[in-house]
């Protein structure tokens, strides 16, 4: 009679070994994407000087991510601009130094929360739109037919969204500032009892167009970042409607982090 | 076996010069070897079937054709012209000879109908809307869409339709081929039959060379000239539909023993 040994189990992998595979997978996802992003942001430059023009689809961009975000934008800006009003009221008259409200709040909307905010309301609002628009084009071959039909989906579907991330979200953060300021004039003026001359003539003093530039410029920067990522993730999507919300949520995370990287980057260079 | 030589006509008006010849085309994705060394020629103004069983390799083989992947090695000539050297704009050139039904239709979700049929037309012609709107009246007619049909959405349209309103859009610009991804997969035996006679009025109306995709064994030697059959990455048995039924290799047998049965 012969007898079997039984075979050894295999052994689990250590948690070390778990956690530094799980890191390392981390790594190279994002090391890809970052390539991806570039990648394609080479590709959308190429394509986007080349004809055919569609100013149809442009226009039909810029107006989703402009004229749509307009009123969640300027909502955003005006609370912002009302809430950040009250609270260095509040911290300013310990030293009564009420009448700096003014210039504190313009300076920190136009050179920071302005772009910040309206980038992020655009991710929300219309970067996860154009995600799911083209992953769901993506995994139901729509992509696939347009290439067959002699039309490159780079030209056709992402050169204007990305051109509409570039144009809109620096006049959204325009009118994000402007809102905001709106909102702290009334807070400061209304609700404080800052005279309205000592708000608008400190913050006349304080305020400078390059710190307006330097949140334009931030606009324009996370509009085209955010736009690429949204595009990339939904570019890339695949397994069906799982796969498609799993690119979303990818594609929210990573625009929110880039949003804040380069914020920081884009201050370095400007200052 | 598809004819070599000169190219000739024969009382069909089937060309016997190749539309698309694929050589030694091999395809692998990671570890999965998926197509390993196929050779296939398709003579114009013919109905070329490439059967075989899921995840045999079809699609994979007909994307390769239309430029939608490239093989790590071979080649595909496509009306006398080896597509894979070439760059984006050759290619897209070489594209607009073709026209694609979609296993799923594809169609466009946010157009409606008409938009999806004169989808082409606008990219590449230089149509007025009136001479736009004879062209894709035109093409709905031959698929036997009513004119309700134009201002529906895909969403609204029953499977059937879909396919029709996709073949509608892929035959809009006269292609010289036109490519069917698994046409009749999920449809019912009587819209099978009404996509089979489609897909022959088109070849004999509009004179195209047609590859289909197929794992029906009834569609496929209904509408087939000839048939290739697909197994484990190589074309194992090609020839006219009576020739495949004679075949002695193992997995051809198998396969259309399923329908015809042992005898």
């Amino acid at each position: 009679m012969t007898t079997q040994t039984p075979s050894k189990p295999a052994r689990e992998p250590g948690i070390f070994t778990q956690t530094v595979a799980g890191f390392g997978k981390g790594l190279i996802d994002v090391v890809s994407t970052i390539g991806g992003v570039v990648t394609l942001a080479i590709d959308v430059a190429r394509w986007s000087v080349r004809r055919p023009f569609r100013l149809h689809n442009l226009f039909a961009q810029l107006d989703f991510v402009g004229v749509g975000s307009i009123f969640i934008v300027g909502l955003t800006g005006l609370f912002t601009g009302m809430v950040f009003a009250l609270q260095t009221s509040e911290a300013f008259a310990l030293f009564d130094a009420e009448s700096l409200v003014g210039p504190t709040v313009a300076l920190t909307l136009t050179r920071e929360l302005a772009a910040v905010f309206s980038a992020l309301m655009v991710t929300m609002r219309a970067g996860s739109a154009m995600c799911t628009e083209l992953g769901t084009m993506r995994v139901t071959e729509q992509v696939d037919a347009l290439e067959t039909m002699a039309v490159n989906p780079v030209q056709y579907l992402l050169v204007p969204r990305i051109l509409a991330g570039l144009f809109m979200v620096p006049m959204l953060t325009i009118l994000f500032s402007t809102a905001g300021m709106t909102g702290a004039y009334f807070v400061a003026v209304g609700g404080l009892g800052i005279s309205p001359g000592t708000f608008l003539t400190r913050t006349q003093q304080w305020l400078e167009p390059v710190d307006i530039y330097e949140g334009v410029i931030k606009g324009a920067v996370f509009g085209v970042s955010v736009a690429l990522i949204c595009c990339y993730k939904g570019f890339n999507a695949s397994g069906g409607a799982k796969g498609v919300g799993q690119a979303t949520t990818e594609a929210m995370v990573a625009s929110a982090l880039s949003i804040f990287i380069l914020d920081f980057l884009v201050g370095i260079v400007m200052h | 076996m598809a004819a070599s030589g000169p190219p000739s006509e024969d009382n069909a008006g089937m060309s016997t010069k190749p539309m698309i010849e694929i050589v030694d085309l091999h395809k692998t994705f990671g570890e999965n070897k998926v197509l390993t060394g196929i050779n296939l020629s398709v003579p114009a103004g013919s109905t070329c079937v490439i059967l075989g069983g899921s995840g045999s390799g079809k699609t994979v083989l007909m994307k390769h054709m239309i430029g939608l992947l490239r093989p790590d090695s071979g080649q595909v000539i496509i009306d006398g012209e080896d597509i894979i050297p070439m760059g984006v704009q050759s290619l897209q050139r070489v594209r607009n000879k073709f026209g694609m039904v979609f296993q799923a239709a594809a169609l466009f979700d946010s157009m409606t109908v008409f938009e999806n049929v004169a989808f082409p037309l606008r990219e590449h012609t230089h149509l007025s809307e009136d001479e736009l709107y004879a062209k894709v009246r035109s093409k709905l007619d031959l698929m036997g869409l009513k004119r309700e049909v134009e201002s529906k959405f895909p969403s609204d349209l029953s499977g059937g339709m879909r396919k029709r309103v996709g073949l509608a859009r892929a035959v809009v610009l006269d292609p010289k081929i036109v490519l069917y991804d698994e046409p009749t997969t999920g449809l019912d035996p009587i819209t099978t039959d009404y996509v089979d006679e489609m897909i022959l009025a088109a070849q004999k109306g509009l004179g195209v060379t047609s590859v289909v995709i197929s794992h029906d064994i009834s569609s496929a030697f209904n509408v087939g000239d000839q048939i290739a059959f697909l197994s484990k990455g190589v074309i194992v048995a090609h020839g006219p539909p009576e020739q495949l039924r004679e075949s002695q290799h193992p997995a051809v047998k198998v396969f259309l023993e399923t329908w015809f049965g042992k005898n």
